[in-house]
């Protein structure tokens, strides 16, 4: 699939987040979303999975034949989307025939992060890490072709670190696309940095563009 | 169909386990019930005539329990975010765990009521008619129920507005559901009128509560 952004504006509670972002994506390609803190990194994620409506620009996607957006991304974020009492199988599984097109088992895709000992173990008994680890396995169990990460990293100790810049790898030697909100490294290879600064104030700057800095590497 | 049937079980799953409202709602129909006859001291002829009332009225209190977690703690998670990225319809996903809910909380109690009509001296035929309108009514209950939890599934302590804004829509349900009761016990209207009524209301709370709820989902994004 092929992922357009044009000319991105958000605006939450009345308050502009960012505005004139946008970035091009083709099949195996990566793009690296950075900038400070309340920046509007998870914002403009929550725009490209169809969770906010934007201001202004559009968000268009070719290749999907007759599929939504939100029908071919994977969500990571924040908020794991995990039930703590049911077991990690549980949940992939839940997972997998909510979404659909399934790829993997929730055993085979939990042993590829390290987790396989888990399998049976309810969510709450894990750490954050070993949480976010399930909640990575997701991508594993069913096919998507755009990943959406949101800090994927976070909580991950070095080893799951390597592991998780595998699975995006293949995932884009496969053709996937991968779109991470990222403040580290995260191994992705020759991938595009977007990065999101502060919108100037309007009125404090009338002479220069009131849009987001939009700088490309 | 697959993640519909998926999402039901997965709910069931979850009302079980530890934390879970199942139970929670028939114990708290139990208690208001057993409550009223120390209210009105041991007249068995007041308690016998009110008895469907009273069953009605637990009814659709116990209903509120849990009903706004219905759809807060998938938002709160992120899960309800994993749903709208399903293939399914957002509609799909609002009935699934509407009968996921009422299969925990609304079934128990009809099947249960015919126990606690005892506490309330009612005999074996009111009872029979108080379980058989509590089974064709309780789904209009959680289907309303269902458009307040919508609405206030991004509210952080939103029980209580849930409360206040859907009560006032279970009115017509439980008019009829109690009126369905007595008309069973003798009077001048058939049984069958109310409970007409109140299966057609089921059926149209079933229809404009899943798309009102599955709107106010949307909206809320």
């Amino acid at each position: 699939m092929r992922l357009t952004a044009q000319d991105l504006a958000v605006r939450r509670s009345g308050r502009r987040i960012f505005s004139g972002l946008s970035f091009a994506l083709g099949p195996g390609e990566a793009l690296m979303v950075t900038g400070r803190n309340g920046a509007g990194k998870s914002t403009l994620l929550a725009v490209l999975a169809g969770r906010l409506k934007p201001e202004a620009g559009t968000v268009t996607a070719s290749g999907i034949g007759e599929a939504t957006l939100s029908e071919c991304l994977h969500v990571v974020g924040h908020r794991d989307g995990l039930k703590s009492p049911l077991t990690a199988e549980e949940n992939l599984a839940f997972a997998r025939d909510l979404l659909g097109a399934p790829t993997a088992s929730p055993r085979a895709a939990l042993e590829e992060l390290g987790l396989g000992h888990a399998l049976r173990l309810p969510v709450a008994y894990l750490s954050a890490g070993q949480r976010r680890r399930v909640a990575l396995a997701r991508l594993l169990v069913c096919r998507r072709p755009l990943w959406l990460l949101d800090e994927p990293t976070a909580a991950l100790d070095t080893a799951s670190q390597a592991v998780l810049a595998g699975m995006m790898a293949r995932h884009r030697a496969e053709g996937g696309l991968v779109i991470a909100a990222t403040h580290q490294a995260l191994g992705l290879e020759d991938a595009q940095e977007l990065r999101i600064e502060a919108p100037r104030e309007a009125g404090a700057a009338p002479a220069q563009k009131a849009s987001a800095d939009e700088v490309w590497w | 169909m697959r993640a519909l049937r998926a999402l039901v079980a997965r709910d069931l799953a979850l009302a079980a386990r530890v934390g879970g409202s199942g139970a929670l709602s028939l114990v708290f129909f139990l208690m208001i019930v057993a409550l009223v006859p120390f209210a009105l001291g041991p007249d068995l002829n007041l308690l016998s005539r009110i008895g469907p009332a009273i069953l009605w009225l637990a009814a659709v209190l116990s209903t509120l329990i849990g009903l706004d977690r219905l759809f807060q703690a998938d938002e709160e998670d992120g899960s309800l975010d994993l749903m709208s990225g399903s293939p399914a319809p957002l509609e799909g996903v609002v009935l699934a765990k509407v009968l996921a809910h009422w299969l925990t909380t609304g079934l128990p109690l009809a099947l249960a009521s015919p126990l606690f009509g005892l506490l309330v001296a009612l005999d074996g035929r009111a009872m029979a008619a108080t379980a058989l309108t509590l089974l064709v009514g309780t789904p209009a209950l959680t289907f309303v129920g269902a458009v307040g939890a919508a609405l206030t599934a991004s509210i952080r302590r939103g029980g209580l507005i849930l409360a206040v804004v859907v009560l006032p829509l279970m009115i017509p349900t439980l008019i009829f559901g109690v009126s369905a009761s007595e008309a069973a016990l003798g009077g001048t209207i058939p049984f069958t009128t109310p409970l007409a009524i109140l299966c057609a209301l089921s059926l149209i709370a079933g229809v404009i509560g899943t798309l009102a709820a599955a709107a106010a989902l949307r909206w809320s994004e």
